[in-house]
């Protein structure tokens, strides 16, 4: 290994400032990063990490300030001389090709070569071999990406990561998309690389995972870097006060102490769809929050959308208000009848229309409210449109602006705005709080509530268990495709909730009842 | 097996929907399959192939080609020009023909990776430009080639395989399927899938843009030569190349190449323009009234393509069929 200078760090950057348009990104940061070293970089959406991220990889270029890798002045026009460098990142927004196969992703962009043209076999062994490197062998290499779940797509990407001559790495939010399994694999990943003396930058919301394996620890706060320490320097709680400025307590509001007799405003009894969703049934109440849980990929995500009317063959008998329901498309969904609003997974793709303003965006589920004789009354719009930044406390440059300048969590809360402003009874929730910061989550928790207490009935699919406990009433855990179990009140736990999720038989579990 | 079916299965339906259509035509023209005959439908076929390999490129990448008509018919000018006399200019004449093709191509590239602009516009407007050229080389048509060159390109090899048919697989041999290993070409259909993704790969976006066209120009310059070879002559017929360029999109199509990008491969297309030209001759055979061929081509063309979309409609996810994030 060639250590340049003992003494001199690793990666290091001074006075980096970026401004976007009027908006100041970074002002005067500074970055050190060391060998054999995870650094873990913390902060609010909107702090100014992934400005930070992008400028080390190459993707923007700062107004002004210096970088050095291994004591040498670094400049990076582009992300393929970062990589060149040896600076290779994992971004929360997969940056894989998705109608190239595994192998094809992995390998590029210098694929094995004979006689100067890509030699197939030698990529597809490299493949493997990487893949088996992150445990992955499931995964055949000459599969498309665009056919496989987010959380595989991520593993591929650390492993195409692993097959680059790479000296610093860095993972936003790398873990967010994830299963338990997975994360504990990438632990060990990174633990193992860390070792071979790699430099390792870490951004991630998941604050146990900082305090698991963080050796070095940096906040953000509005642009600015407000402070760095190593391990054990600070409580989580100091933390947690440093990255949004203010004490955090009570993260999810009061339980509702609603009579389960209430009602049941969604009533599903035995819904199929192939062999991806087998014999469920679920009930609903007014003023209820269910969760939805169980590993990544049982199939929770098909019955939201089997429920929004998205997905075709789907047999079951659905209730609404205890009146009978078919439900053929997300149109059906809308209608007053039913009143369902679906908040997608992937904001970016079927969430919000990105290029065009926060305005359209959220009045275009409900578009037709607004509209006398096909035409739309524009005054009624503005209306609507600034109750809802108001009440969801959206932070955007007036309603005009394009959504996709907003921040991942203000883009968020315009999801739920625009389906909000129908006045859905029923929600249906996909990982809201996916890639959000604490703050804003903390805010959507209080607003499930409040929708719950004002007699919604919700139905949230969380990834990250914590959440499930501290938000939902009632949690149905999934298991390929069935509900193996239901858990209440005190048997809310996280170890029932594991339990559960790799459909271990548990003793203790006596509050909740078996579904199967 | 199945991921390599799934990956192909536009081109194998194209190529299923031409035995077809041949295997009635065959039958139904009464001569049976006779070399002359076979030579004919090729020769056609071929020129219209070699348009539709051009265009696959520039949409692989999510773009589109609006000037491999007018490419092939200033090629083909260009070629009625100067091929003729001695062996060695003769030669340098070809060069120069493919050489042309690849600067018209390369013009277009640059107005898209450099100058930013959206390719189908800019490609109508050098569409335009070339088919002036066109004109100014051979303002009426007429010209020439060296016989012996159009002999050699046109006859049969062997006796009995219709010579285009040769030059077609060469075609891809030498050029397609070597292209497809390069970085470069992997580049194209990873930018046409998601450009973001490929930039933040590190793969040479613009590089790989740039080849596509100048790729493309190259293809329409090679039908340019086989026309003047089959014509003996040249012609800057603006309806010709117009007619070329729309075929080629189609062919593109039903080869199974998505206009989104990223999807598909050239050949596909080439199954595609022979299906288009079956089209026609099907109609022929027939004894389609010639007023009527028009209104009826366009409904095979429509149905053709409405087959391939069939796959997608059988999709369980809904979201699949409006081709999200494609």
């Amino acid at each position: 290994m060639a250590q340049a200078n003992l003494s001199a760090p690793f990666w290091r950057m001074e006075g980096i400032s970026k401004q976007y348009g009027g908006v100041r990104a970074l002002e005067n940061v500074g970055l050190t990063v060391e060998r054999s070293r995870i650094h873990a970089v913390l902060g609010e959406n909107g702090a100014g990490k992934s400005t930070l991220i992008k400028i080390m990889s190459g993707v923007v270029q700062p107004d002004s300030g210096i970088m050095e890798l291994e004591n040498r002045p670094v400049r990076f026009a582009s992300p393929a001389d970062a990589m060149r460098s040896g600076v290779v990142s994992i971004f929360q927004e997969l940056s894989l090709v998705p109608d190239l196969t595994v192998a094809e992703n992995i390998c590029a962009p210098e694929p094995p070569r004979r006689f100067g043209l890509i030699d197939r076999r030698a990529q597809r062994r490299r493949a493997e071999s990487l893949l088996a490197r992150v445990h992955c062998e499931d995964v055949h290499p000459d599969e498309v990406v665009r056919n496989l779940p987010l959380s595989r797509r991520q593993m591929i990407e650390i492993a195409r990561a692993l097959g680059r001559a790479t000296k610093l790495l860095i993972l936003d939010e790398a873990t967010s998309a994830l299963t338990a399994a997975d994360v504990e694999r990438i632990y060990a990943i990174l633990d193992r690389l860390r070792t071979e003396g790699l430099a390792i930058v870490y951004i991630s919301h998941r604050m146990r995972e900082i305090s698991a394996f963080a050796d070095d620890c940096s906040i953000f706060r509005n642009g600015r870097h407000v402070e760095s320490f190593s391990k054990g320097g600070k409580s989580g709680d100091e933390i947690v006060k440093l990255i949004i400025g203010r004490d955090y307590k009570d993260v999810y509001p009061d339980k509702s102490a609603h009579a389960p007799a209430e009602a049941p405003i969604l009533e599903v009894v035995n819904l199929n769809w192939g062999a991806r969703l087998a014999g469920i049934d679920l009930t609903v109440r007014k003023g209820e929050i269910v969760g939805l849980g169980g590993l990544d990929g049982q199939g929770q995500r098909e019955l939201l959308l089997a429920l929004f009317g998205v997905l075709r063959g789907v047999e079951a008998r659905i209730k609404v208000h205890g009146r009978p329901k078919q439900i053929n498309s997300p149109r059906d969904a809308k209608r007053r009848s039913v009143g369902m609003a679906l908040i997608p997974e992937d904001r970016k793709s079927e969430g919000l229309v990105l290029p065009l303003s926060v305005r359209y965006n959220i009045s275009l589920a409900a578009i037709n409210r607004f509209a006398r004789g096909g035409f739309i009354r524009t005054r009624a719009e503005t209306e609507a449109v600034k109750g809802a930044l108001r009440t969801l406390s959206i932070h955007a440059r007036g309603a005009d602006v394009p959504v996709g300048t907003l921040s991942g969590g203000n883009q968020q809360k315009v999801v739920i705005a625009k389906w909000l402003i129908r006045q859905p009874r029923i929600l249906l929730l996909s990982d809201p709080t996916r890639g959000i910061d604490v703050g804003t989550k903390q805010e959507i928790y209080k607003l499930l509530r409040k929708l719950a207490d004002s007699g919604k009935g919700i139905l949230l699919y969380s990834t990250d268990y914590a959440e499930l406990i501290g938000c939902c009433d009632r949690v149905m855990m999934l298991y390929e495709g069935r509900i193996v179990r239901e858990l209440a009140g005190d048997a809310l736990t996280e170890q029932k909730i594991l339990a559960a999720a790799l459909n271990l038989p548990e003793e203790e579990v006596t509050a909740g009842e078996t579904a199967h | 097996m199945r991921l390599w079916f799934a990956r192909n299965n536009g081109a194998l339906f194209a190529l299923f929907l031409f035995i077809a259509m041949f295997s009635v035509y065959v039958g139904k023209n009464g001569v049976g399959l006779r070399v002359g005959l076979v030579t004919a439908v090729a020769d056609k076929g071929v020129l219209l192939a070699l348009v539709a390999m051009a265009q696959t490129l520039p949409i692989l990448t999510s773009g589109l080609d609006l000037s491999v008509g007018m490419i092939f018919v200033l090629t083909n000018c260009i070629a009625s020009a100067i091929l003729s006399g001695p062996l060695w200019l003769v030669a340098a004449g070809i060069v120069a023909v493919l050489l042309s093709g690849v600067a018209c191509g390369a013009i277009n590239g640059a107005l898209v990776v450099y100058g930013r602009l959206q390719p189908i516009i800019a490609t109508l407007a050098t569409g335009a430009v070339y088919h002036g050229l066109a004109l100014i080389v051979r303002p009426i048509p007429g010209g020439s080639m060296e016989p012996t060159l159009a002999k050699a390109l046109t006859n049969q090899t062997l006796g009995v395989i219709p010579t285009t048919l040769v030059i077609l697989l060469a075609v891809v041999l030498v050029v397609w399927v070597p292209f497809q290993l390069t970085t470069t070409g992997r580049g194209c259909y990873a930018i046409g899938s998601s450009e973001s993704a490929a930039y933040m790969t590190g793969i040479a976006v613009r590089r790989s843009r740039l080849a596509a066209y100048m790729l493309a120009g190259l293809l329409a310059a090679i039908g340019g030569l086989l026309l003047t070879a089959m014509t003996l002559s040249g012609d800057a017929s603006a309806t010709g190349g117009g007619i070329y360029t729309l075929s080629s999109i189609a062919a593109v199509v039903i080869g199974g190449t998505s206009l989104m990008g990223g999807v598909g491969g050239a050949i596909g297309s080439i199954f595609g323009a022979f299906v288009l030209r079956a089209v026609s001759d099907l109609l022929f055979v027939f004894d389609i009234e010639p007023l009527v061929q028009p209104f009826i081509q366009g409904l095979i063309l429509l149905g053709a393509v409405s087959l391939g979309a069939i796959r997608v409609l059988r999709a369980p996810n809904r979201l699949e069929f409006l081709g999200v994030g494609r």
